[in-house]
């Protein structure tokens, strides 16, 4: 008898148009952060400073998110660590019953906050790790001193009884070392590793040159975690997320729109996705003027692009259709001009070959200087243009 | 490195003593109408025969105990549900959801 006998994946469920209660919900409790990584998932605009959601607010969206199905949440941010009501937020996501990630680049953390994370009932910890290589590490997240910290932070973490997953983000400047941070997370006692190719949007988009790596490094990759997922088997959990521009399919965004996922940003903003508020005609909800169960079930934002009616050719007649959902917007829209297209990550679009061939002749020219993720930085930079 | 030397898969067997972590949550989802386990950036769908096995995860009972109290339970061949709970314990200690 096989494991999918007896226990499946969540999120792998056939589909239908249906709306389905949410699994996951990721707080993003603050746009700010001690490092600089030019490919932060957050937006280029972010604010100077916003009306982050209080701990109370959180409070009140993890029991309405709880009882909409939401089964755990990831605090996140920017550093979510940065946030000095951190343990009142945990304990809010606690007492909704809510199993808690931590999502942190560890610089902040010492030893005793620890401590007093998981006491409060903190259930994982997924810790960022630039590169095993300190000075490469120091200049990818234009921040000093960061790997000997998170290695700290790491040790901390097992010491307490936490599991602990390593999020590497690949990119052209540490893609050769990837052994080695597989070898990191091995021997910092990881149950857990996510191999996280950089996704071109928001800050990723705008240093692309910077990060790109050539299709050669990408497939020597994928081999590389091929090889060391089985030889690691029963010793570390890897999950990927895939690279779009040498892919031959799409990836399903978020899991499928308005699937499984919430995003909150820390201003209580609602997404379906990271960088979906650049699509024209989103109309963004805020938990703190709509229900959340409105906002997942009603709101315009979640039904754009819900299910399949959305869908043109060749997606709509496509068999893959309720694999991948379509695949991107955001990158439909980038490419192509229009957030129904197809997904250029997909071989049938028709913008596959221009998309993968922007990556190749990026990835073969030398890197540009990184545009750093800086509070302000995009508009400094435009306005430098 | 050297850790990485001492770090094993762990092979289910007969006297192998499967538990949960405390960081694996085995929960009844009222919502959903179903089980789930709740784990590290995961959810999984167990079955009602995983449920049984995994509610028998005490650290105490070893893989042949449980086999034992299932065939009990369902009447049926130890021999058939030993292999077959061995299996599922095996892909579970390879997800990190069971320790033994």
């Amino acid at each position: 008898m096989t494991e999918t006998t007896h226990i499946a994946e969540e999120g792998a469920a056939p589909a239908c148009e249906l709306i389905r209660a949410p699994l996951g919900l990721l707080a993003e409790l603050t746009y700010r952060c001690p490092l600089q990584c030019p490919y932060c998932s957050n937006p280029l605009n972010m604010e100077k400073s916003p009306a982050e959601l209080t701990a109370g607010e959180w409070g009140d969206v993890f029991q309405q998110a709880a009882r909409l199905g939401v089964l755990q949440v990831h605090l996140s941010g920017g550093e979510p660590c940065l946030r000095p009501d951190l343990e009142d937020i945990l304990k809010h996501a606690v007492a909704a019953g809510l199993y808690t990630n931590l999502i942190t680049s560890g610089v902040t953390l010492t030893r005793d906050r620890l401590e007093g994370l998981a006491a409060l009932g903190l259930d994982h910890v997924q810790l960022s790790v630039q590169d095993v290589d300190p000075e490469a590490a120091d200049i990818i997240s234009g921040y000093k001193g960061g790997a000997p910290k998170k290695r700290e932070v790491a040790r901390w973490v097992r010491e307490l009884g936490l599991p602990l997953t390593i999020n590497v983000v690949v990119h052209r400047h540490n893609i050769e070392r990837l052994p080695a941070m597989i070898d990191y997370a091995v021997e910092v006692g990881a149950g857990r590793i996510e191999v996280a190719h950089t996704q071109y949007y928001a800050w990723a988009l705008k240093n692309r040159a910077a990060l790109i790596p050539t299709r050669e490094q990408f497939k020597r990759s994928v081999e590389i975690t091929n090889e060391a997922r089985e030889r690691l088997k029963g010793i570390i959990v890897f999950d990927v997320v895939a690279h779009d521009h040498y892919a031959v399919r799409p990836k399903p965004c978020m899991g499928g729109w308005g699937r499984n996922l919430i995003d909150i940003t820390p201003t209580g903003k609602v997404l379906p996705c990271h960088a979906c508020e650049g699509i024209p005609g989103i109309e963004i909800d805020n938990v703190r003027t709509k229900p959340l169960a409105d906002i997942w079930i009603k709101g315009q934002s979640f039904n754009m692009f819900r299910g399949t009616s959305w869908m043109k050719e060749p997606c709509k007649s496509c068999e893959r259709r309720e694999i991948d959902w379509g695949g991107c917007h955001c990158q439909a829209l980038s490419m192509t001009g229009d957030a129904c297209a197809t997904d250029p990550a997909c071989e049938l679009s028709a913008f596959h070959k221009d998309f993968a061939k922007l990556a190749e002749d990026e990835a073969a020219a030398p890197p540009p200087p990184f545009i750093y993720r800086r509070i302000g930085a995009y508009t400094e930079v435009k306005a430098a243009e | 490195m050297t850790e990485t030397i001492t770090r094993k898969r762990t092979m289910m067997g007969a006297d192998s003593r499967p538990s949960l972590p405390k960081y694996i949550k085995l929960r009844h989802d009222p919502g959903r109408g179903r089980w789930v386990i709740l784990a590290p950036e995961r959810v999984f769908n167990p079955d009602d025969t995983a449920v049984a096995v995994l509610k028998l995860c005490d650290g105490t009972r070893t893989v042949a105990d449980i086999a034992a109290s299932l065939a009990a339970e369902y009447s049926a061949p130890v021999d058939e549900i030993s292999a077959d709970i061995t299996a599922m314990l095996q892909d579970l200690s390879d997800k990190g959801v069971v320790t033994a």
